[in-house]
């Protein structure tokens, strides 16, 4: 676990801030970003961003709107090609390998994807194995195995042969994530998975998620709104503002009152859920 | 998964006789109507001593050869056009790269004659390029972007601007032009075989570049990011599908003239029978717009024989509709 500057005040009564983990803390990195920055046009978003995702972990970015989160994952997804600093995957750099290669080792669901007229969930599914294949091979017992295992843990066998279109919100999510699982990748990176869905689904599909990428051994980085709910799934949660990382760490050193205050400039009481183990927030109403 | 492959041959197979029996439909209709059986003895046992072997190889056959290919050609551009841009209205007639082909050629005629001829096929590619990129920059500059109603409408302009100039150009100089005056509605002619040759390295390299691209274009219909994360080179597909759509376009025009509405119907066709997986959907749209294409030459020839009317007419009475009925459907 990465400790944080206050942790170590707190803890250890030391004076200095060293936003360096300890070596014997410091858990295996699925990615690592090194100094990036990045954005859109010539004014950066991201401002010099350090950040390493612990292998195995969920780790959630949240923030206010605009506060980068979005861009920090699409750079670390190469969308956006930073102006400076490197996104580092198992040793290489994401921005500089082949794109099918990080594809076998990274994959993405992206925000708002388009759903195909017409096109099957299966097919759907099965573009999942697009890096997978070539030119020569294009289709294997692997490739169907993995489809087959993508579209069971979803639930959504039963609807392999209908039209994407045809299917509610959170079915239509739980495709998108089969795509991503039937990758069959270490790494997961997803933007908003739950935005524009209702509170029972999107706790449906965070389940999913997270009991997947346990049994499965994944790790996942996740840009998400719901502060509740990011504080009830995350094992490393990650607080941004302007640009910059503000805090990060396990939630129940990092999802205190004083950041919810300084991040998002919310008033809210921080209770813990003793039944869950997590701390959830009130946001004063009067104050 | 096998009995997946087996339906597929069927389906392949299918669309195989389907182009066969309209192949030899197409030659046994003409001036001296030709039994399908004899077509066929033609085709397969050549016998330079029977006259009518001579009228099928030599006469006939180049015509139903250009159709096939034009159609194909026009119906995988379409296809390709529709799927990258994620506009069901795209189409190499609607967003001006026909205009665009016909012009330029125009234009090559006017200035070198029939010199023009080995490079027509580039000189068309560059004027439908140039008509794609204006198009675009149009609709992009206009309010909500490069939207299929902005393209399409951006495509019209351009289209009838062009046509404009190429009437003016033709009053100007009616005996030069009296030639391209039939070319320009769009006609099917076994005389253009002789340009065959010219346009044969630029439709293959089309059609290559298009089954290439063909299961990159699947994942692009989700949105760029979603094919980006799939490890697809955006980029790259983007490219390929260009070079496929301007030479394959450009060969059309080079062969037949400009024949519209072929690129738009067909790709739709055939996503009934196939869905919406582009590995499936290019190479069906090859064949149905071979088939297509030889289907509406015959009906050209026989409809008010022995008057013979442009192919290219009737492309666009049968096309038009389907465009009226796609509108009301998708937009």
């Amino acid at each position: 676990m990465a400790h944080t500057a206050t942790e170590w005040v707190e803890n250890d009564k030391v004076k200095v801030l060293p936003l360096v983990p300890q070596p014997a803390a410091e858990k295996a990195c699925a990615l690592r970003v090194q100094r990036l920055t990045a954005g859109y046009g010539d004014s950066p978003i991201l401002k010099d961003i350090d950040l390493e995702v612990p292998e195995g972990e969920i780790t959630i970015l949240v923030g206010p709107n605009g506060c980068g989160k979005s861009t920090l994952l699409k750079t670390m997804a190469r969308i956006i090609t930073p102006s400076h600093g490197t996104v580092m995957l198992n040793g290489q750099n994401v921005h500089q390998m082949p794109t099918r290669h990080v594809a076998q080792q990274m994959a993405l669901l992206a925000q708002g994807p388009i759903a195909p007229e017409g096109l099957k969930v299966r097919e759907l599914v099965a573009q999942g194995r697009f890096p997978h294949q070539s030119l020569l091979k294009q289709w294997t017992k692997e490739d169907r195995e993995a489809v087959d295992w993508a579209m069971e843990v979803t639930n959504i066998a039963q609807f392999a042969e209908r039209p994407i279109d045809a299917l509610s919100g959170g079915q239509r999510q739980r495709c998108w994530i089969a795509m991503a699982l039937a990758q069959e990748t270490d790494l997961v990176l997803l933007d908003e998975p739950t935005t524009f869905l209702d509170l029972k689904v999107q706790v449906d599909v965070m389940n999913l998620l997270t009991q997947t990428a346990n049994e499965a051994g994944k790790t996942l980085v996740i840009v998400l709104h719901e502060l509740n709910i990011a504080a009830a799934y995350a094992d490393n949660l990650v607080m941004m503002r302007g640009g910059e990382i503000v805090a990060q760490g396990a939630v129940n050193s990092i999802f205190t009152r004083e950041n919810l205050r300084a991040v998002f400039g919310l008033d809210a009481r921080v209770i813990f859920d003793a039944e869950a183990g997590r701390p959830i927030c009130m946001p004063n109403l009067n104050g | 998964m096998i009995l997946r492959r087996v339906g597929e041959m069927g389906r392949f197979s299918v669309m195989a006789a389907v182009i066969a029996l309209f192949f030899a439909l197409h030659i046994s209709i003409g001036a001296k109507a030709i039994p399908v059986v004899d077509v066929f003895t033609a085709l397969i046992a050549r016998d330079e001593t029977v006259f009518d072997h001579i009228v099928v190889w030599d006469l006939r056959m180049p015509r139903a050869l250009i159709a096939m290919v034009v159609g194909a050609a026009l119906a995988v551009s379409g296809a390709l056009m529709q799927g990258i841009t994620r506009n069901p209205l795209a189409d190499p007639g609607l967003l001006g790269l026909l205009a665009g082909a016909s012009f330029a050629v125009v234009v090559g005629y006017g200035l070198w004659g029939s010199a023009i001829v080995p490079i027509m096929p580039l000189v068309a590619a560059g004027g439908a390029l140039a008509a794609a990129a204006l198009v675009f920059w149009i609709a992009t500059a206009a309010p909500g972007g490069a939207r299929p109603l902005t393209l399409i409408l951006a495509g019209a302009a351009i289209s009838a601007f062009l046509s404009a100039v190429i009437a003016a150009v033709q009053l100007l100089d009616q005996e030069n032009f009296e030639q391209l005056r039939v070319w320009l509605t769009g006609t099917i002619s076994g005389n253009r075989m002789d340009y065959m040759g010219w346009c044969l390295p630029w439709l293959g390299l089309g059609f290559l570049a298009a089954l290439a691209v063909a299961r990159q274009i699947t994942s692009l219909a989700m949105g760029d990011e979603v094919a980006i994360g799939l490890g697809v080179n955006v980029a790259q597909v983007k490219v390929l599908s260009l070079v496929a759509v301007v030479s394959l376009t450009a060969s059309a025009v080079t062969l037949s003239g400009p024949l519209g509405f072929i690129g738009l119907v067909i790709p739709h066709a055939v996503r009934l029978f196939v869905g919406t997986d582009y590995r499936f959907v290019v190479p069906y749209s090859a064949l149905v717009g071979a088939a297509y294409l030889l289907f509406v030459d015959i009906v050209a020839r026989v409809a008010l024989a022995p008057i013979e009317i442009s192919t290219g007419l009737v492309t666009s009475l049968l096309g038009a509709p389907f465009f009226v009925w796609l509108v009301r459907a998708k937009l």
